[in-house]
């Protein structure tokens, strides 16, 4: 019978070896986007305030962080900060460092879009029913804020886990680089092993990412209306 | 920080930038050809193309180009299909921006009233008419925001292109690591020439933005 | 105004949208320098019907035929029936990406193929007469509400349609603007446009209606002249309908 090549993947542990190397990518995203949401919080309601300094030195950083590639942040860090301090960071600690970097800029500007973006009569509103000014924040502008970031801040977990893919290329051993070492270990027994896995790591990506996205549209429009 | 390395090795960051600057300039062209003929077919929901671009808009969001590209150069020859690096890139790009501007182009698209297009038709306005000169102009101009945020997003994406061993701006910095260990100097380079290629681009298109909404035309 | 020569016949009109009927047996002539005004409560059929003439709905039954030539979405020529039909709705729709003159141009110059110089003439000369000449080259967005709905008239008009139908116009605008843009369909009618109004201003309708026709929940109610039926509706449900907009002391 021809070699199918599609055996590979139940060879051994190897289908099991890629699900460990998608729960490291998975758990880095997660990591970052937790810490990234809670410094996004932080930046976005400093990036409301008025201080002409300040905003010049959020809005810098925005920009850097949005215009750099993803990668070049990671070499940036892995390379780059190795060297200076004459520290050994770890692939893993370099990706988180770099997706919280970007993470928290990302939030940090959809919470000030979101907090600009609640009219001031909703505010007025709630004054002239006479709440105090944390019952107004509370009952009236945050649950509106969460109702606009919720979705997106979702979105960008997808947009995290897809760019964990590129921490393979700093060495760390994430699924795709499990996917490399299944390949480069099975290239006399199953050449073609290449299609196969590559095509398993496009769906594994897909099978994760998709119900978020999914889940991110649907809040959308719920609350949209 | 050694200057003369820097100097002696601009030519090589000048060299690779304009084949970023190529590869994005081809890849983005197809990826809006590509996006607008998609979101004209899920706009009209024309059948069965219009199933078949929905799978594919998911598809493509959905994954990551390094694993789109991976597929393309090192599994699809195993299948006899072997791709240069650069068509690799090309393809990885477009397969990845089409569904970006489909999806930027039918929001824009959606965002034109109905009543728009029957205040058209009551002028007499063929179909056709209608949508080349009152929902195309204004669908345009409204999805320009995120138009330009894929510009960057898929700029940005080329970087990945030095995974199939295209010589891009990565890959000169890569090798300039690995051979001299000039970090510093490698990664100062690499930094200035992505400013240099995005900062611009960046500034045009806020620019563009900003007028446009202050000539912002809704009612 | 009035000439026995008919402009439209509407027979036996049918309108459904999925299970509900919305328009039940309707049929109306309407003749050549007509004024109609259509009455009755929300959600009665009034609109639609409008939409119906224009072609924008598709009807389930009963045939509306201009100028002897009968009338249905389904035909590649209904653009052309469309050109001689005026429309205004009540959210004006003016494309908001041309200018005032674009907009007024645009239906003549592409759908009538008529030459741009003329028909810019005929625009700037309706402009003058609803007095909003110096307001040619702006943006909608730069005009009222009241601006608008003239310019959407003007609009219309500069197809030189045989028929045109008002969707409540006014029911948008600033009580202020409403004047402006009545006092426009007045001088319309005067010069002898056939028109079918659908509206909710009563002493307007009593002023221009050549006929009343009062719709409610899709059928035609009652059809008699307007010192007719707001002196004296015959029936009962026209008669709630009028005291509606009349309000007695505490």
């Amino acid at each position: 019978m021809q070699d199918l090549g599609i055996e590979v993947l139940f060879q051994g542990k190897n289908l099991f070896r890629l699900l460990e190397g998608l729960w490291v990518t998975v758990r880095i995203s997660i990591i970052s986007v937790l810490i990234s949401i809670v410094l996004g919080i932080v930046l976005g309601m400093i990036m409301t305030m008025r201080n002409p300094f300040i905003k010049i030195i959020t809005r810098c950083y925005l920009e850097f962080v949005r215009i750099m590639p993803q990668l070049v942040l990671l070499f940036l860090i892995y390379f780059g900060l190795t060297k200076m301090f004459q520290i050994n960071l770890s692939g893993e600690l370099s990706a988180v460092i770099v997706f919280v970097l970007w993470g928290t800029a990302e939030m940090g500007d959809l919470v000030r879009g979101a907090l600009t973006s609640i009219p001031k009569h909703q505010y007025e509103s709630g004054k002239a029913i006479g709440l105090t000014v944390v019952q107004n924040y509370l009952y009236i502008i945050i649950p509106q804020t969460i109702r606009r970031l919720l979705p997106q801040a979702i979105n960008l977990v997808t947009r995290m886990i897809k760019t964990t893919s590129l921490i393979a290329l700093i060495g760390v051993v994430e699924v795709v680089k499990v996917g490399q070492q299944i390949i480069e270990a099975s290239r006399l027994t199953t050449p073609s092993a290449a299609i196969w896995i590559y095509g398993v790591i496009f769906f594994l990506y897909f099978i994760v990412c998709y119900p978020i996205s999914i889940l991110s549209t649907r809040l959308e429009k719920h609350w949209r209306n | 920080m050694d200057f003369n390395f820097v100097k002696e090795y601009i030519p090589h960051y000048i060299e690779a930038a304009g084949l970023t600057i190529r590869i994005a300039a081809i890849g983005i062209s197809l990826s809006i050809l590509l996006g607008l003929l998609c979101s004209i077919i899920r706009y009209f929901r024309i059948p069965i193309l219009h199933r078949a671009v929905g799978i594919y808009i998911e598809l493509s969001r959905n994954t990551p180009l390094l694993i789109q590209l991976f597929f393309l150069y090192f599994g699809l020859p195993k299948i006899g299909v072997v791709l240069s690096s650069e068509a690799c890139a090309i393809i990885g790009l477009v397969f990845l921006g089409g569904s970006y501007m489909a999806e930027a182009f039918r929001s824009g698209l959606e965002s034109i009233a109905n009543s728009q297009i029957e205040a058209g038709l009551s002028l007499g306005l063929t179909k056709g008419q209608v949508i080349s000169y009152i929902v195309l102009p204004q669908a345009i101009s409204i999805s320009i925001p995120a138009f330009s945020a894929n510009v960057i997003f898929l700029i940005k994406e080329t970087s990945v292109f030095s995974a199939v061993a295209l010589v891009d701006l990565m890959n000169v910095a890569k090798d300039l690591i690995g051979l001299y260990y000039k970090t510093d100097e490698s990664l100062l380079m690499l930094v200035s020439s992505y400013l240099i290629i995005l900062l611009p681009i960046s500034i045009v298109f806020t620019l563009i933005e900003r007028r446009l909404r202050h000539a912002g035309f809704g009612n | 105004m009035k000439s026995s020569e008919k402009l439209v016949e509407i027979k036996n009109l049918r309108k459904k949208f999925e299970a509900t009927t919305v328009l039940e047996d309707i049929s109306i002539d309407i003749h050549q320098g007509e004024v109609v005004v259509l009455l009755g409560p929300s959600g009665c059929g009034k609109s639609t019907l409008l939409r119906c003439i224009n072609g924008l709905e598709n009807i389930q039954g009963g045939v509306i035929i201009l100028e002897g030539e009968k009338l249905n979405e389904q035909t590649k020529r209904i653009h052309l029936v469309r050109q001689k039909i005026g429309m205004v709705f009540q959210s004006y729709d003016l494309f908001p990406h041309m200018t005032v003159l674009e907009n007024i141009i645009l239906g003549p110059c592409k759908a009538q193929k008529r030459a741009k110089k003329e028909v810019v003439k005929e625009a700037e000369e309706l402009l003058l007469r609803v007095g909003l000449f110096d307001k040619k080259d702006v943006y909608p967005r730069q005009l009222s509400g009241g601006q608008k709905q003239r310019v959407a008239i003007v609009r219309a008009l500069c197809m030189h349609p045989k028929l045109m139908l008002f969707d409540e116009v006014t029911a948008a605008l600033d009580p202020e603007m409403v004047r402006e843009v009545l006092d426009v369909m007045l001088k319309l009618a005067k010069d002898g446009t056939t028109m079918i109004i659908v509206t909710h201003e009563m002493q307007f309708a009593k002023a221009i209606a050549d006929r009343i026709i009062f719709l409610d929940h899709g059928k035609i109610v009652e059809e008699s002249e307007p010192n007719v039926f707001f002196s004296s509706p015959r029936t009962e449900r026209a008669k709630q309908f009028l005291n509606l907009f009349e309000f007695d002391a505490i």
